[in-house]
């Protein structure tokens, strides 16, 4: 007696064209569930439409120059209108010309941030999971310490000994973020080892670099892709908070955090000034928060909410 | 069950060795003097010198570690150079500013994100379960200090209801310290006054704080009680004929609290980090503000003390969550 | 049509289920999963259901406890009687009030029906404060915990103070099942569900759950409708047996007549394809195919794609659920036929 689903799922054949097609049919469904969600595609506009700001934002702006310095006291702490859609600040700068310019920095220090996170912590994870004995537990001990300290104090004191600047931001917080990325590789690689069909490649005399590539680095893909962009939106805030507490990029940078730190003195009756960075901020990472879930439903559907 | 309190106070004493190691590894090895941290920016070579012998600097490391492991269990952690007073009296003052108002704000966060994610979950695919649903995705990706300057404006400044920033009033009497919480003490101290008063300025700044704790909490609530009410034992429950309370209550939703505890040990972490916005925007005089003061002075000593004291907390805090996790699940009790 | 009142069997039936059809809404469509079932039980004997996996009798079971989402349960047709009530239309208060002191439950697996917060004593009087409650009696925790412990000797625990106080997983699977079961009957019950009982246990312990549930109909009186996939539990337990596929009921009759010589061609599918120890060596032989969309089932017979004998006719036309000669209830249009 044979136990089927009263579903209209196919059944999928054993060859190998079958398996392609498999595949194929996997990605296209994929593609499928994640437009299927609202919130997914949300997600996926604001991050598409901040990227296109981002590379291409200095050729689309009104005003090129507001992100370079010059000042205009004439034109100061204006209010929005139709000449400038986010006002001027106090050098007579347009906002919205400076935040969108500002895309480009948020979204490569957020980019820079995760990647480089990830390059020290994937190594590490798939190391220790891999090897395992002393040296995971080296790591692990490693690990579970830094994510003991709150990430934004210890990449605070990073900073406050390799002294303020927009780069030092970005190695502070890369320096506390890849403890998160060890941990996932780690989990990731234990559950694949343990696979009987690595053991097999074992068995027949693989050599570990091939296990590597070709086994555990593909395993940790999908849950890799959605941190990553989960980090992202992540990386984005908490730079922009270092630079609101005056850590980060200096003037006249039009970095969201930095112009969110000077607008504060100008509260409350040039509040354009102070809005519109942090909007910014907001659906940045609003859009990478959507967009990693949509991608986690669509990778993991286990783990769906 | 008391190796597993055993174990994890062990766990704890490790960690707290490893806190030690890093931030002296921050302070005295990583690029950047030492000693010319130490002295400021305005220090002459000579200062500096000096206070290179003083502190020991020309000494091998490992007997600089010894000499600061001794003084951190002392309580020395040196002098501000900002305010030349001991940092253990700045520490003294902010940590219980602090403390204070992340105890409100978790304490909100908890109850209005457990609350929130369980109406969430019962009436599921209604407009409540939109509504927290928005909100939770939402909370997590504001800005912490922008929403704070938003409130500020909105509350304060428009509406005049609370005060801008700070804890109290310059004026307003101080209670006598008993548990050094202020709004505390002036409660037990009859103090209604004052009470109130430490109310209204306290009120946005843990708003602000709990904010993206209480989204995550709502949403890992919500789902975790979806399952739970999904599972086999509240299906057996409704056969016996139990009530909306014990299923929901007395079931799903004690089930569905142990990855929330979980959450909250995660979160409690991230919610002290924020202090260091939160506190700037409010002007709340604890840790956080202490902390960027001091970064933004050059001001070296206080930096690395405050982050060995919240570094400490947050483990406490991780190891309490441990302890409450054994009492809660009885399959954790074997050992 | 009107299908014939109930399965040959007491005069004076408890759980009377009449020409009951039940469909799902889900995102996928309308899932017909009951179609004109009809069933009774009386007090003090067993009812047998067997079926493969998917063919509604667990839906069947949570259907008289009213355990299905009512957003996407809707009744076609059909009644469930119970003491003169038609429990499709009962209130949820009511419904709440037959839950385990009218008619009891004891699902499939022990492990995951069991809160593993809670002590195997905290559900039983969880289960005797509901009976209490529903009575208007107000009782002390010292004689609910009394009682719990009492209810645990009678079905046979050793040391029922000390499993009185352990956590589901400081138990095994038998007696998890047992507590399960005197949880079920702690509310006094006149008809106990018993739906897979057995089918996460080992065979030994099987055994002593089987027994177990054959002592409380012998001693309490109680009816049991007893659900199994496992033809072997089914013939060990029940005088009477149903026979499901695809949601319809396709035979209904004793277990002597039905064993024997079924009439049905389902039903003697399933029996030639238990093994048995001891006969000469024969082939297994499956029934071909697979069960029906629910979504979209087959016009006529839900189980003529499958069937050796059907026929045009049997692909037109729903067979109806009718008495034959032997007074066995059978669904078919070419039945073996009976003497």
């Amino acid at each position: 007696m044979k136990m089927t689903d009263t579903t209209l799922a196919p059944p999928s054949g054993p060859s190998a064209a079958g398996e392609r097609l498999d595949r194929y049919r996997e990605a296209r469904r994929a593609l499928w569930l994640l437009t299927r969600s609202f919130s997914s595609m949300l997600g996926l506009a604001i991050v598409v439409l901040f990227l296109v700001l981002a590379l291409f934002g200095r050729w689309i702006v009104p005003y090129p120059e507001a992100a370079l310095g010059s000042i205009d006291m004439a034109a100061m702490l204006q209010p929005p209108s139709w000449q400038h859609w986010f006002g001027t600040d106090d050098m007579g700068n347009d906002v919205f010309s400076r935040v969108v310019i500002g895309t480009g920095i948020s979204l490569q220090v957020g980019l820079i941030i995760t990647l480089g996170a990830a390059l020290i912590g994937v190594p590490l994870g798939i190391l220790g999971g891999y090897l395992g004995g002393w040296v995971r537990s080296l790591i692990m001990a490693l690990t579970d310490l830094f994510l003991s300290v709150p990430s934004l104090v210890l990449a605070i004191a990073i900073v406050a000994v390799l002294g303020p600047g927009i780069v030092n931001t970005m190695i502070a917080l890369a320096a506390v973020w890849w403890p998160g990325y060890v941990r996932l590789i780690d989990s990731k690689t234990l559950a694949i080892k343990e696979e009987p069909y690595v053991e097999a490649a074992r068995a027949l005399g693989a050599s570990t670099p091939r296990i590597v590539l070709r086994y555990l680095l593909p395993g940790c893909a999908s849950p890799l892709i959605v941190k990553a962009s989960m980090d992202m939106g992540a990386a984005i805030l908490a730079a922009a908070g270092l630079g609101f507490i005056g850590l980060g990029a200096k003037a006249p940078s039009p970095e969201w955090g930095a112009m969110l730190s000077v607008a504060r003195g100008y509260l409350p009756e040039w509040w354009w000034f102070a809005f519109f960075p942090g909007m910014a901020i907001y659906l940045s990472v609003l859009g990478f928060n959507l967009l990693g879930d949509g991608l986690r439903d669509v990778l993991d559907p286990r783990t769906a909410r | 069950m008391t190796f597993y309190v055993l174990r994890r106070l062990l766990v704890l004493a490790t960690m707290l060795f490893g806190l030690l190691c890093i931030t002296f590894f921050i302070a005295n090895v990583a690029p950047g003097d030492p000693a010319a941290l130490a002295a400021g920016p305005n220090a002459t070579r000579s200062m500096v010198e000096a206070l290179r012998v003083e502190y020991g600097l020309d000494r091998p490391l490992t007997e600089q570690f010894v000499r600061y492991v001794g003084d951190v269990f002392s309580g020395d952690f040196g002098r501000s150079i900002s305010t030349t007073r001991p940092v253990i009296d700045h520490l003294a003052e902010a940590l219980p500013a602090t403390m204070e108002l992340v105890l409100l704000a978790m304490g909100f966060a908890v109850v209005m994100g457990i609350g929130l994610g369980m109406l969430a979950a019962v009436w599921r695919d209604t407009f409540i379960d939109h509504a927290v649903r928005v909100l939770a995705v939402s909370g997590i990706a504001l800005p912490m200090f922008w929403f704070g300057l938003l409130l500020q404006l909105f509350f304060a400044v428009k509406l005049g209801w609370l005060p801008v920033s700070g804890r109290l009033g310059l004026i307003t009497e101080r209670p006598e310290p008993i548990i050094h919480l202020l709004i505390v003490d002036s409660m037990l101290r009859g103090m209604w006054g004052t009470a109130l008063e430490g109310l209204r300025y306290i009120a946005m700044p843990a708003l602000v704080l709990s904010f993206p704790c209480l989204a995550s909490v709502a949403r890992v609530a919500r789902a975790e009680m979806i399952e739970t009410m999904a599972s086999d034992y509240v299906l057996g429950a409704r056969a016996q004929g139990l009530g909306a309370f014990s299923i929901h209550i007395r079931h799903a939703l004690r089930n569905a609290m142990l990855p929330v505890l979980a959450l909250i040990g995660l979160r409690y972490g991230w919610m002290l980090g924020g202090t260091a916005l939160v506190e700037t925007v409010f002007d709340w005089p604890g840790l956080g503000l202490l902390m960027v003061n001091s970064v933004l002075m050059s001001d070296f000593k206080p930096v690395l003390a405050v982050t060995l004291i919240i570094g400490f907390n947050v483990m406490l805090a991780n190891f309490l969550i441990d302890l409450a996790y054994v009492w809660l699940d009885p399959r954790l009790r074997q050992g | 049509m009107s299908a014939p009142a109930a399965t040959p069997g007491p005069a004076a039936p408890l759980l009377s289920i009449e020409d009951l059809s039940l469909e799902l809404h889900t995102y996928d469509g309308t899932l017909k999963v009951l179609d004109g079932i009809a069933l009774a039980v009386g007090g003090g004997e067993t009812v047998g259901i067997v079926g493969e996996t998917g063919c509604g009798k667990s839906i069947l079971a949570k259907s008289v406890l009213g355990l299905i989402s009512p957003g996407i349960a809707r009744y076609r047709s059909g009644r469930i009687g119970w003491n003169g009530e038609n429990l499709v239309e009962a209130t949820k208060k009511r419904m709440k009030q037959i839950r385990g002191t009218e008619i009891g439950m004891v699902f499939q697996d022990p492990m995951t029906f069991f809160d593993p917060l809670y002590t195997a004593g905290s559900y039983l009087m969880e289960a005797i404060g509901h009976r209490d409650q529903v009575a208007g009696r107000a009782s002390a925790r010292a004689a609910r915990k009394a009682e719990a412990i009492d209810l645990l000797g009678r079905l046979g625990m050793n040391e029922p103070e000390r499993v009185f106080a352990s956590y589901p997983h400081q138990l095994s699977g038998g007696m998890r099942q047992r507590v399960l079961i005197a949880a079920a009957i702690a509310g006094r019950p006149k008809l106990l569900i018993a739906d897979e009982p057995t089918t996460a246990l080992d065979v030994t312990v099987q055994a002593q759950i089987l027994r177990l549930l054959k002592e409380i109909v012998e001693t309490q009186g109680t009816g049991i409708m007893l659900i199994s996939h496992d033809l072997g539990v089914i013939a060990s337990m029940c005088e009477r047996i149903a026979v499901m596929y695809a949601g319809t009921i396709v035979e209904a009759g004793s277990k002597a007549l039905l064993l024997s010589r079924p009439a049905h061609p389902y039903t003697a599918g399933l029996l030639a394809a238990v093994p048995r120890l001891g006969y000469p060596r024969k082939e297994v032989r499956g029934i071909g195919g697979h069960i029906p969309n629910l979504l979209a089932p087959p016009a006529g017979c839900r189980f003529a794609p499958r069937c050796p004998r059907a026929s045009a006719l049997c692909r037109q036309a729903k067979p109806p659920l009718q008495a034959a000669a032997d007074g066995r209830l059978v669904a078919c249009h070419h039945p073996e036929p009976v003497s």
